[in-house]
């Protein structure tokens, strides 16, 4: 693997494993991401979009859990496994 | 010292990052709790919902998927319901003869007969056997995908859709919990986490066409818009005029959304998050069944209760005569200029009116209206109830407009009540009366001028 | 009647909550209302040897930070309305995001079982839960069933029994936090102790006015306020 590559969970490809490192949010939508998991140092992957593009599925802690492109844009991560 | 100062006190002490890092310490010790207490053997992965996801919510498959279910729900319900639905009002008919031989062994006076036989009995078992039927298949069904946990994938699938609207995902499933009920489904918009989105739901509920109007709907449809088929054919027709009106419940739906985002819902700020759990096994007898019938039995009672004693008001109308006009017809006549602009009648105006405590009551009230003034046939069928219809100068358009109002108009008195206690606002819940008001007067109006403009009718 | 006690069923969202409650309490449910309060929660009653068990079951909730009203409804039952037992549904499959919640609780109040449902679905995917190990972190109950299969409800209610007549004593333990939160704790809580006494846990509003949580202090004065002019 090459050096830890930072990316917004929006830009996740399918089976990408991405830790968080930032959210980018404030607010109520911060706070709920939060209680679902989205805190820094979490491992999400990126499961799968919708039949439109947006939402996008995301596996964290346990469960799945879609989100716009609005909310996926703003949290941030590295980028550690590409699910090859 | 208040506990305001130490509010006060508590916040110069805190910094801005303190929820995340407790929050943080809450996932930490979870997963610390997770590695010490359970072991994960095989990889922690639940094959059977990715595959069933990769189907459901897929590019191709999803939303035809997504329409076939609607429609066979909707087609079970309606040609399931027919059967039962004849057999329960042949039953009634014909325990109304031995209730009216009764009557006059006892010698009861003719307006004891009257109400309690013309008007109380025959308004609620009209309600009975319409709705009873239907519901016992239309809620277990539904029940069965709701427990299977296909219905966050809807939201997941058509959230791309209510948000170009300014709607959230989720509404959807308010949507869908409306085929039964709007005052239930007002309660349920409360999984909408954003004020806004779910403001929008709470107003636009309405244009789903809960179970009191499915009769309305499915007599109407089956009488006017499928007339001229017959057997398995005649519910196919049923069924597509049915999807043809909730499909255009659903646009006007979309057209409100979208305006009131524009306007006076504008800016408030929105988020989304959507939990798509596990498909499960529904557990057929405990969630399924006993929970529907519970429900079946609840929303029944409610409209036997209600149209109780709607029936009984409306018989007195019909039979209270100021000079030689009774009290029901000054107000069918005031209202019928206006309900003819619609392409409707007074009688009609009149039984909406009559109607708002519940949708159910609609039909029967209409029905007791044309009755109380010609000679009072029995309605043991579908037959006669047409040929009451025509009687009173009914054509296609009459009935289509009649579904429309039944579609678009104001919401029940129970779920402006529930409105009122979710949004405990006066303006709100004014509005979520107007507005379905206003939109069912201008379509029926718009269809009728047009089409009596081209002399189609 | 000195024998019915309350019993608050919380959990996340999708746990299977509502069908442990269907299960237990069958048809004899209603939706009371409580506290003057518009809200009405789902109720029913279970009877165990010589006692009546009232069961109420709170919204399905991520949180209880008051985030939405679901939220406030099901955290204001717990601290205000004070049950006799508060059981956290959690689902077996999705744990670690299931703690978060129970962890919250266990914060709020002291006679608490943690119920792990969804059990039989978690064996077929391999996952073995431990649960001695967890009451052991914990300080309070764990129980594994399964609602749907009804499997485990005679040790859910036997548990619950023992907690009522004391044979179980609860011992919450309480997540640390990191130091300079604990040490914002320290100073607020005395404080908070000697306005509120022990009805509150002073360690939770300690943290909840740390964290700004306006809706509880309205709570609180409202309620406490209430108390005084009485």
């Amino acid at each position: 693997m090459s050096i830890p590559k930072t990316m917004r969970l929006v830009d996740g490809e399918k089976g990408n494993l991405i830790q968080i490192t930032s959210l980018n949010l404030d607010g109520v939508m911060r706070r709920r991401l939060l209680d679902l998991g989205f805190v820094a140092g979490a491992m999400v992957e990126v499961i799968r979009k919708s039949p439109l593009g947006d939402p996008i599925a995301y596996r964290v802690s346990q469960t799945t859990i879609a989100l716009r492109k609005e909310e996926s844009s703003r949290i941030e991560g590295v980028l550690m496994t590409d699910g090859e | 010292m208040s506990i305001q100062q130490l509010y006060t006190e508590a916040q110069q002490l805190s910094t801005a990052k303190l929820r995340d890092d407790i929050v943080q310490q809450l996932y930490e010790r979870s997963h610390r709790l997770c590695a010490e207490g359970i072991k994960y053997t095989k990889s922690n992965r639940d094959t059977r919902t990715e595959k069933l996801d990769a189907i459901f919510t897929s590019p191709i498959f999803g939303f035809p998927i997504m329409l076939t279910m609607l429609g066979v729900l909707f087609y079970l319900t309606i040609a399931g319901a027919n059967i039962p639905s004849s057999m329960l009002a042949e039953f009634f008919g014909s325990m109304e003869k031995y209730l009216t031989a009764f009557f006059s062994f006892i010698h009861a006076p003719d307006w004891v007969h009257g109400v309690l036989v013309l008007g109380l009995y025959r308004g609620t078992t009209w309600v009975i056997s319409v709705m009873l039927p239907p519901m016992a298949i239309f809620f277990p069904t539904f029940a069965l995908l709701e427990n299977y946990g296909y219905l966050p994938r809807v939201a997941f699938n058509m959230d791309r859709l209510f948000k170009r609207v300014g709607a959230h995902g989720k509404q959807s499933l308010t949507m869908a919990m409306g085929f039964g009920c709007n005052a239930a489904a007002v309660i349920s918009t409360r999984i909408i986490e954003s004020p806004r989105e779910r403001m929008l739901a709470i107003l636009t509920n309405n244009f789903v066409p809960c179970n009191g109007r499915w009769g309305t709907l499915i007599v109407l449809a089956s009488l006017f818009m499928a007339a001229n088929f017959t057997g398995g054919l005649k519910s196919l027709v049923t069924t597509g005029v049915i999807v043809g009106i909730v499909m255009f419940g659903i646009i006007v739906t979309f057209f409100v959304s979208w305006v009131l985002s524009k306007t006076a819902l504008k800016g408030i700020p929105t988020h989304y998050t959507l939990e798509l759990p596990p498909y499960r096994k529904p557990k057929i007898f405990d969630t399924v069944v006993r929970s529907s019938l519970t429900k079946s039995w609840s929303v029944l009672m409610r409209a036997v209760k209600v149209a109780a004693p709607a029936a009984i008001l409306t018989w007195v109308f019909a039979n209270i005569f100021i000079g030689d006009t009774s009290i029901l017809m000054y107000a069918v006549e005031f209202l019928d200029p206006f309900g003819k602009l619609l392409g409707l009648d007074g009688y009609i105006m009149m039984a909406f009116i009559l109607g708002l405590p519940a949708n159910e009551i609609v039909l029967p009230i209409l029905l007791m209206g044309y009755l109380s003034t010609g000679s009072l046939t029995e309605v043991d069928s579908l037959v006669d109830l047409k040929q009451i219809f025509l009687d009173h100068g009914w054509t296609w358009l009459t009935a289509l407009n009649m579904m429309l109002f039944s579609l678009l108009h104001y919401p029940c008195g129970t779920t402006l009540l529930n409105i009122y206690k979710e949004t405990k606002s006066k303006k709100w819940t004014f509005l979520a009366f107007l507005i379905p008001t206003v939109i069912a007067i201008l379509v029926p109006f718009i269809i009728t001028q047009t089409v009596r403009f081209f002399g189609w009718m | 009647m000195g024998n019915s006690y309350r019993v608050a069923l919380a959990g996340n969202p999708n746990t299977g909550k509502s069908t442990l409650f269907n299960a237990l309490t069958g048809l004899r449910q209603h939706t009371g209302n409580w506290a003057g309060k518009t809200v009405s929660l789902a109720q029913g009653d279970i009877q165990y040897k010589d006692k009546t068990f009232n069961l109420i079951d709170l919204p399905g909730t991520y949180s209880l930070f008051s985030n939405s009203s679901d939220e406030e409804v099901a955290r204001n039952y717990i601290v205000f309305e004070k049950p006799d037992v508060t059981v956290v549904v959690l689902d077996a499959t999705s744990l670690e995001r299931n703690f978060n919640l129970a962890l919250q609780v266990l914060e709020m109040t002291k006679n608490v079982i943690i119920c792990i449902n969804l059990i039989d679905v978690a064996e077929k995917q391999g996952i073995t839960i431990n649960e001695r190990i967890l009451t052991n972190r914990l300080g309070v109950p764990v129980i594994k069933i399964s609602a749907r299969n009804k499997k485990g409800f005679p040790m859910l209610l036997d548990t619950i029994d023992r907690i009522v007549t004391g044979a179980i004593d609860c011992q919450p333990v309480q997540t640390t936090y990191p130091d300079d939160i604990e040490e914002q704790i320290k100073k607020i809580e005395p404080k908070v102790s000697e306005l509120i006494g022990n009805e509150l846990s002073a360690r939770w509003v300690s943290l909840r006015l740390l964290d700004g949580d306006e809706n509880l202090l309205n709570e609180i004065n409202e309620r406490f306020g209430q108390k005084e002019r009485a």
